[in-house]
C-alpha cells in the first residue's frame, strides 16, 4: 500500500503541521491550569504571526520578527488577564474579543502598512526560520532505515520546531516539579487554600498568562516566518481551537498534548497526501471527514467515552476574596 | 436653535447628495481580496488603468462573506453605479436574482454564465492558456508534474484538464499529480496548505508545480522555490514572485475584461464575451525573471501549439461542458 518513504513523507509533513498546535496547546495548558479558560488562542496566533512577519520583513531578521510575535501576543494576553483576573469579567467574552480585536487589527493595520491587501510581503532569507540539517544527517543518509529516519523526519526542521519538542518536558518539569508549577496548578484548583497560605492567587495567574502570552508568541511567529514566508489574512485558520480540542483530549496534560497534537497533525498530513483514502470494502473516505476527526474525537473523550476529561476546578471563575 | 439648524441643513444636504444618481461603474472583487496577487487584484488593476486613461471614478467593494455578494449587488444598483462588474463565478446565483429588478442596469459577470437581457457573461478559455503551460511544464520536468487547485469546482478542473492535455501533447507517459486546496472558500487563501501539498506532490516526483488557487498559489510557488523546483503563476503574470523558480504563469486578462466593461459603459453589448488566445484573453508569461527558464525551443514548441489552436487545428476539451477530462 504505502512505502517507507512515503510514510516519512507523511510522517515529516504531520511534525511541521503539528508544531503550531503543539505551542498553541501548551500556551492553553498553562492558562486554563491556573484557572484561566482561553478561547483566545487563535487570536493571539494570529496578532503574532502578523507582527512577526511584519518586523521580520522591516528587519530582515526572523529572531527580531519572533521577538515582536511574543510582545504582541503578551500584550492580548495582558488585556484578557486585565478583563478577567483584575476586573474579574467573564473570560470566554474576553477572549472571544481578542479573536476579534486580531483578526480585525491584524488586516487594518497590514493593509495601511504594506498596502497589500493585510498580508506582509513575503519574507526571504534570514527573515525566516530556515532548515536546519543536522549533523551526521547528510553522512548517515544512506544508511537503511535509520539513517532515512534520521535525515528525512528528525533533521531538516527549523529552529522553533526542536525549540517547541523541548518545550514539553520543560512544561512538565515546571508544572509538576517545581514550588511555581505547584501554586499554579493550586490556583486553577482551589484559589481559596492558596490564598490561605499567603500566596497571591493573581500573581500567580498573571504569572500564568504571561507564559501563555509567549507561547502562542512562538505559535505565530512559526505560522508566519517558520512553516510559511509572511503573514496572511486569517493564517492561522481555526489552529487556536484546533489546540483547545487537543487539550481536552490530552486532559491538561503536557506529555498527552504533545501526542493529541502528532495525531492532530497527522491527520492533516494524510488528508493532504491522500485527498481521497479508499479503503477496501469500505469505499472512499472523504477529505471532509479527515478534517473534522479532530474535533469528532474531542467530542468523543468529553462524552467520557474514554476515560474522563476532567477539567480545573476553578476553571473559568474569578477568584473573589471573601 | 443652532443645533437643531445644522441637523437640518446636514440632512438637507444628505438628501441632495442621495438623489444624486451617479453613472459611475462598479466593481465587486470576490472573497479572495483585492490584493491577491492573482484574480482579483487583475480585476483591479483593469479598473485602475481605465481610471488613469479616462479620470473617471469607480466604486468598489471587497467582500467579507457571502451573505453580502446580493446586498452589495443590490446596493451599488440602487446607487446608479452602471455597469456593474463583479469579479468570480460565485456571484451567478446572486445576479440571476437582482438583474431582473433593475433592467436599466448592465451587469458584467466574470467566469460563469447568466442568462439574462441585461448581463454580460465574460468567460476564459482557461484550457488553452493551460495547454500551453502544460507543455512547457511537461518539457521542464523529468518523469512527473504537479497541480495545485484551490477549491475543487468544475472552473478549476478546466484548467487541470487543459494542463493534463497539453503535458500529454509533449509527453504521453508523463505523470502528472493532481490536488485541490478544499471544498470551501478558505481554500483561495490558506498558502500554508498550498506549500505542504506542494511539498508532497515534489516528494513524489514533481519538478513543475502549476496552481489555480488564489492566494494559496503564494504557498505553492514558496515550496515550489524553496524546494529547488519550478512553479507555474496563474491569473496574472506571477513570475517575479519567486524570479527564477516561477517557469512561467498562465495570464488570464481579467483586467481587460474589467477594462473593456468601464471602457463600453452603461451602454455596453450584453451576452456572451469570450476570451481565448485568439484575442490575446488568455497566454503564457514572458519576461526577465523566467527568460533563463524558457529556452528557445520550448518558446518555438509553444508558439506553433498556439498558432494550430487559433487555426482550430487543435481543439482542446473543455471539462466544463460534460464535467469530464479525458486524460488524467
Amino acid at each position: 500500500m504505502i512505502d517507507f518513504d512515503t510514510l516519512l513523507q507523511v510522517l515529516d509533513s504531520s511534525v511541521r503541521l503539528s508544531i503550531p498546535l503543539l505551542l498553541a496547546c501548551l500556551a492553553g495548558l498553562f492558562s486554563e491550569r491556573a484557572g484561566i479558560f482561553d478561547i483566545g488562542l487563535e487570536g493571539k496566533m494570529l496578532a503574532s504571526a502578523f507582527a512577526a512577519g511584519a518586523a521580520a520583513f522591516v528587519t530582515g531578521s526572523a529572531l527580531i520578527g519572533m521577538l515582536a510575535g511574543i510582545f504582541a501576543s503578551i500584550i492580548l494576553s495582558a488585556v484578557h488577564g486585565v478583563a478577567s483576573i483584575t476586573f474579574k469579567g467573564n473570560q470566554l467574552i474576553s477572549g472571544v474579543a481578542i479573536n476579534f480585536l486580531a483578526s480585525g487589527l491584524t488586516a487594518l493595520i497590514g493593509q495601511n502598512w504594506f498596502r497589500q491587501g493585510g498580508q506582509t510581503p513575503p519574507l526571504s532569507g534570514s527573515a525566516r526560520f530556515n532548515e536546519i540539517t543536522l549533523p551526521l544527517a547528510e553522512l548517515l543518509r544512506d544508511v537503511p532505515i535509520f539513517g532515512k529516519i534520521y535525515y528525512e523526519l528528525i533533521s531538516g526542521h527549523t529552529l522553533l520546531v526542536y525549540i517547541a519538542f523541548l518545550i514539553v518536558p520543560l512544561t512538565w518539569w515546571i508544572l509538576f516539579r517545581t514550588r511555581f508549577g505547584l501554586r499554579l496548578r493550586a490556583v486553577g484548583e482551589n484559589p481559596a487554600a492558596v490564598d490561605t497560605s499567603g500566596i497571591s492567587v493573581v500573581r500567580q495567574r498573571y504569572a500564568a498568562i504571561l507564559i501563555c502570552g509567549i507561547l502562542c508568541g512562538l505559535a505565530g511567529a512559526y505560522l508566519s516566518t517558520g512553516i510559511g514566508a509572511g503573514f496572511g489574512k486569517e493564517m492561522t485558520a481555526g489552529k487556536g481551537f484546533i489546540a483547545l480540542a487537543a487539550l481536552i483530549f490530552a486532559k491538561w496534560k503536557p506529555v498527552p498534548a504533545l501526542w493529541a497534537c502528532l495525531l492532530f497533525g497527522f491527520l492533516e498530513a494524510i488528508g493532504i497526501r491522500f485527498q481521497n483514502i479508499e479503503i477496501p470494502g469500505v469505499g472512499t473516505i472523504p477529505l471532509q471527514l479527515m478534517q473534522a476527526l479532530p474535533y469528532i474525537l474531542t467530542v468523543i473523550i468529553l462524552a467520557g467515552f474514554v476515560g474522563k476529561a476532567i477539567p480545573p476546578k476553578a476553571g473559568g471563575e474569578p477568584y473573589n476574596k471573601e | 436653535m443652532t443645533l437643531i439648524k445644522t441637523i437640518i441643513s446636514a440632512s438637507a444636504a444628505l438628501i441632495a447628495s442621495a438623489a444624486m444618481v451617479v453613472a459611475d461603474p462598479a466593481l465587486i472583487y470576490d472573497l479572495g481580496g483585492k490584493f491577491d496577487k492573482s484574480f482579483n487584484e487583475a480585476a483591479y488593476e483593469g479598473a485602475e488603468k481605465w481610471k488613469a486613461e479616462t479620470g473617471g471614478n469607480y466604486n468598489e467593494i471587497e467582500l467579507q462573506n457571502e451573505a453580502q455578494r446580493e446586498q452589495a449587488l443590490r446596493r451599488f444598483a440602487e446607487n446608479g453605479n452602471n455597469p456593474i462588474v463583479m469579479a468570480g463565478f460565485s456571484f451567478a446565483s446572486s445576479l440571476s436574482e437582482v438583474a431582473p429588478d433593475f433592467p436599466e442596469t448592465k451587469f458584467v459577470i466574470i467566469d460563469m454564465v447568466v442568462d439574462a437581457p441585461n448581463v454580460r457573461s465574460t468567460v476564459f478559455k482557461e484550457e488553452e492558456g493551460s495547454y500551453l503551460v502544460g507543455m512547457m511544464a511537461a518539457m521542464s520536468a523529468d518523469k512527473a508534474i504537479g497541480f495545485v487547485g484551490g477549491m475543487d469546482i468544475p472552473l478549476i478542473r478546466r484548467f487541470a484538464c487543459g494542463y493534463v492535455l497539453g503535458a500529454r501533447s509533449v509527453n504521453p507517459n508523463i505523470e502528472i499529480l493532481q490536488n485541490y486546496t478544499g471544498t470551501t472558500y478558505h481554500a483561495w487563501n490558506d498558502p500554508i496548505k498550498g506549500g505542504e501539498l506542494t511539498k508532497a506532490q515534489i516528494a513524489q516526483g514533481a519538478d513543475v508545480v502549476y496552481h489555480a488557487a488564489g492566494g494559496t498559489g503564494i504557498g505553492v510557488l514558496q515550496a515550489a522555490a524553496d524546494a529547488g523546483k519550478l512553479g507555474i503563476g496563474v491569473d496574472k503574470n506571477q513570475n517575479h514572485l519567486q524570479s527564477g523558480s516561477v517557469l512561467t504563469s498562465m495570464i488570464k486578462r481579467v483586467d481587460l475584461a474589467v477594462y473593456n466593461a468601464f471602457t463600453d459603459g452603461a451602454d455596453l453589448t450584453t451576452g456572451f464575451e469570450v476570451m481565448g488566445l485568439s484575442n490575446d484573453g488568455v497566454g503564457y508569461a514572458m519576461d526577465s525573471h523566467n527568460a533563463s527558464l524558457v529556452s528557445a525551443d520550448m518558446q518555438a514548441a509553444v508558439e506553433a501549439a498556439k498558432a494550430k489552436i487559433i487555426a482550430g487545428e487543435i481543439q482542446i476539451h473543455d471539462a466544463l461542458t460534460d464535467n469530464s477530462c479525458p486524460a488524467s
